[in-house]
């Protein structure tokens, strides 16, 4: 635990997203003047002013019920003799939940006790009311009053509730898998490969080589020096297909290529790294998809938000295969798409 | 083509299927003159294994003639006879090259599969479900093999298909599971399971240095073999007699210095702990009947090995991992990297330190299939090892 003054002003340099995580916290650790940025201290008293209130109010009537009950009996319109026993132990219910809820920092099951509580109380009215001779006038005053504190006790440990936890906050030092940001896909995906990194860098500097193993796109065409023609099979008879412009390429480090004119806007990264202990090259594949607007775009869209994550996994390991073996490896389950038992098919079904 | 497939649980079918074909220019086709079925097998003939389809070819144990090669083939040509071990491996990865055959990590093309339930994912294995890659096995009458110039060994002339057909798979699985246990001169080895795997592993064990072998199980014929052929020095049927108890006191109360599951995901116990194991396995509440696992580790010394080869497929139940943490156990397993073995055990055979053949209980043809499933399941007429031959 650090001190929240501490990480609050380093946290405007972060993103968004980190920064949303890390708010929402309530009672919790709290810088000291003058120590240091190290040392912290709980804070006593976070809780709202109606939850303490509440705890005030249930001593109060707590102690009027344990002590006076006689009293109590006539305010609310029922036989004292007879319910005197009952108020005593109402009182010692009510006197337990206030100490709890005034001395706990984050008081939430003393607050759900108390709406319990409520639950009773009312129950008890419900059934004097039934009761012939008792004050009905003054028994309807006593429930909507105790209705109103349940309303405010319902309020309050709903709200104790659903109170994020505490965060144990955010280190600079440790990874991060990114997050999606307004509605665009971004995938990513990793695989090591046994070769070095200047062969893997000359086959993916090709695009004309995706098509081989990203199962999405039916074909790439070089169009320019750092331009090309993509084009992908589309299951629901739309055909889509874009621009591709190399934007970034640092030989053996990384290719980045970005979408000009098309139906969707694609951006995408392939990072190079040498796999430390001498295992090759480690490749970093992230994508992202972000259609244009309109019904066309909306159908594009949910397509590719159907384009899961073991899909780039897999076409990785295609291009594992490739780069390692050759070729893509089939089995005689996934020769030819959709679900087949595992046995040869015939010429005509591998043709198709 | 005539081929053993899986039509769900406890059936099998020999049915009439398409020839296979190259798929992969390093491709071969191999007529199969000799098969067999693995204990393993039954595993998917229960219906223990996840993503078996109906028709799906089973067998993973099988050699033959080649009689076709892909364009890339520079090693193996047609008509060599060869032995075609169980994982499928390409020999470029990293996995491959650092001698983990069953780990390659190009073989398996439903990988995402196996990673969903596995974290990663093993090689390809023939015959054995979709998650392993959706390969057609080799209880038919050919198959295709991926990686033809890397796993398939050539075999002499002079040697009969009974005496190389184990290696396979169990004749190195039950190696495997040997050298796992480390073992040195003096030592004591328990052997969980006397099936064709845990005859090799005992076997194997001897062949390895073990002074002193216990072998489990529960059928006299299997016991007996195991003192008879494998060279078992003294066998517990584990329904007459206490196996913790009983091992206690022929180790002198320290326990053997490694123990051998041989058993697998389809343990017996009787008693109440069996009754429990088989009734949440039942509900799929959990993967695995793990209590000869149980055993096993309880019953190794302290600071002992446990050597697992016997096949598990996913989440268990009641794992004693404190007995092996405070106990500073060693587990070792693994598919059996098959590839690394071959060699060196054929000429353990040539040389005539073993013949692997004396497993071979029953011969069949390829046609009666389900008859040796259904022996060899129901432990019929002390069946342990059944070959189909085409």
């Amino acid at each position: 635990m650090g001190t929240q003054s501490y990480r609050e002003v380093e946290s405007r340099e972060l993103p968004r997203s980190v920064r949303l995580r890390r708010t929402g916290r309530t009672a919790g650790n709290a810088a000291v003047r003058g120590a240091p940025k190290h040392y912290s201290e709980t804070r006593e008293t976070e809780k709202d002013p109606v939850t303490q209130a509440l705890g005030w109010f249930s001593i109060a009537l707590g102690a009027a019920e344990l002590f006076t009950p006689g009293a109590v009996a006539r305010v609310v319109g029922v036989d004292e003799d007879e319910n005197r026993g009952l108020l005593r132990v109402y009182g010692v219910r009510e006197l337990l939940a206030g100490a709890a809820i005034i001395s706990r920092p984050k008081p939430t099951y003393w607050m759900w006790n108390r709406v319990l509580g409520d639950c009773i109380d009312l129950a008890s009215l419900y059934r004097a009311m039934r009761t012939p001779g008792n004050n009905r006038v003054k028994l309807a005053v006593a429930t909507v009053a105790v209705l109103g504190v349940t309303a405010l006790d319902i309020a309050c440990s709903v709200g104790l509730t659903s109170e994020a936890k505490p965060s144990t906050g955010h280190d600079e030092g440790s990874f991060m898998l990114p997050e999606t940001v307004d509605g665009t896909q971004l995938l990513s995906a990793v695989i090591t490969v046994n070769k070095p990194v200047d062969k893997v860098y000359a086959f993916w500097k090709d695009p004309a080589n995706y098509p081989r193993f990203m199962s999405s796109l039916e074909s790439v065409q070089i169009t320019g020096d750092r331009t090309s023609h993509w084009k992908v099979k589309s299951p629901i008879g739309l055909s889509v297909e874009w621009d591709a412009e190399v934007v970034n390429d640092v030989p053996n480090e990384l290719i980045a290529w970005e979408s000009g004119d098309g139906d969707v806007t694609n951006t995408g990264t392939v990072r190079f790294k040498e796999a430390a202990g001498n295992r090759g090259t480690e490749i970093e594949l992230a994508m992202q998809f972000k259609p244009k607007a309109g019904a066309v775009g909306a159908k594009i869209a949910s397509l590719f938000s159907a384009v899961p994550r073991t899909q780039l996994s897999n076409d990785l390991r295609r291009f594992k295969q490739l780069i390692e073996i050759g070729e893509v490896v089939k089995s005689d389950a996934t020769a030819i798409p959709g679900m087949h038992p595992a046995r040869p098919l015939k010429y005509s079904e591998l043709e198709a | 083509m005539r081929a053993t497939c899986w039509e769900g649980a406890k059936h099998v079918k020999v049915e009439d299927v398409p020839d296979p074909k190259i798929l992969n220019e390093g491709d071969a086709i191999v007529r199969i003159t000799s098969t067999a079925i693995c204990g393993s097998d039954l595993h998917l003939f229960n219906g223990f294994v996840p993503t078996m389809e109906h028709g799906d070819i089973l067998g993973h144990e099988f050699m033959g003639e080649v009689v076709e090669v892909g364009r890339k083939v520079k090693k193996v040509k047609v008509g060599d006879r060869v032995v075609v071990p169980f994982p499928i491996a390409c020999g470029a990865c990293w996995s491959c090259q650092h001698d983990m055959w069953s780990l390659c990590e190009n073989s398996n093309p439903n990988a995402w599969i196996a990673e969903k339930m596995m974290g990663h994912s093993p090689a390809g294995v023939f015959g054995y479900s979709h998650m392993m890659g959706g390969f057609a096995g080799g209880q038919a009458e050919y198959a295709r093999v991926p990686f033809a110039d890397v796993g398939p060994l050539k075999i002499p002339e002079d040697l009969a298909d009974d005496k190389v057909l184990f290696l396979s798979d169990i004749f190195p699985t039950g190696y495997m599971g040997a050298e796992m246990c480390n073992i040195k001169r003096g030592d004591t080895i328990a052997v969980w399971g006397c099936g064709p795997v845990g005859q090799f592993a005992i076997a194997s064990a001897r062949l390895l240095g073990a002074e002193y072998i216990i072998a489990i199980d529960r059928f006299p014929y299997r016991l007996q073999m195991a003192r008879e052929r494998a060279a078992a020095d003294v066998t517990i049927n584990y329904e007459e007699t206490n196996v913790l108890e009983a091992i206690k006191e022929l180790t002198g109360g320290r326990g053997p210095d490694a123990c051998i599951d041989a058993v697998g995901l389809e343990a017996h116990t009787p008693g109440l702990h069996g009754l429990y194991d088989k009734a949440k396995q039942s509900m799929r509440w959990e993967s695995d009947r793990i209590s000869a696992l149980r055993q096993a580790i309880l019953s190794c010394r302290n600071g002992g090995t446990v050597s697992v080869i016997g096949v598990y497929a996913g989440y268990d139940d009641k794992f004693p991992l404190g007995s092996v943490m405070n106990r500073s156990l060693t587990i070792k397993t693994g598919q059996c990297h098959v590839h690394r073995y071959m060699k060196p055990l054929l000429e353990h055979i040539q040389n005539g330190d073993i013949d692997p053949s004396f497993v071979i209980t029953h011969k069949m043809s390829l046609e009666d299939a389900p008859v040796g499933y259904d022996i060899f399941n129901q432990k019929e007429d002390d069946c342990l090892k059944v070959v189909l031959q085409a």
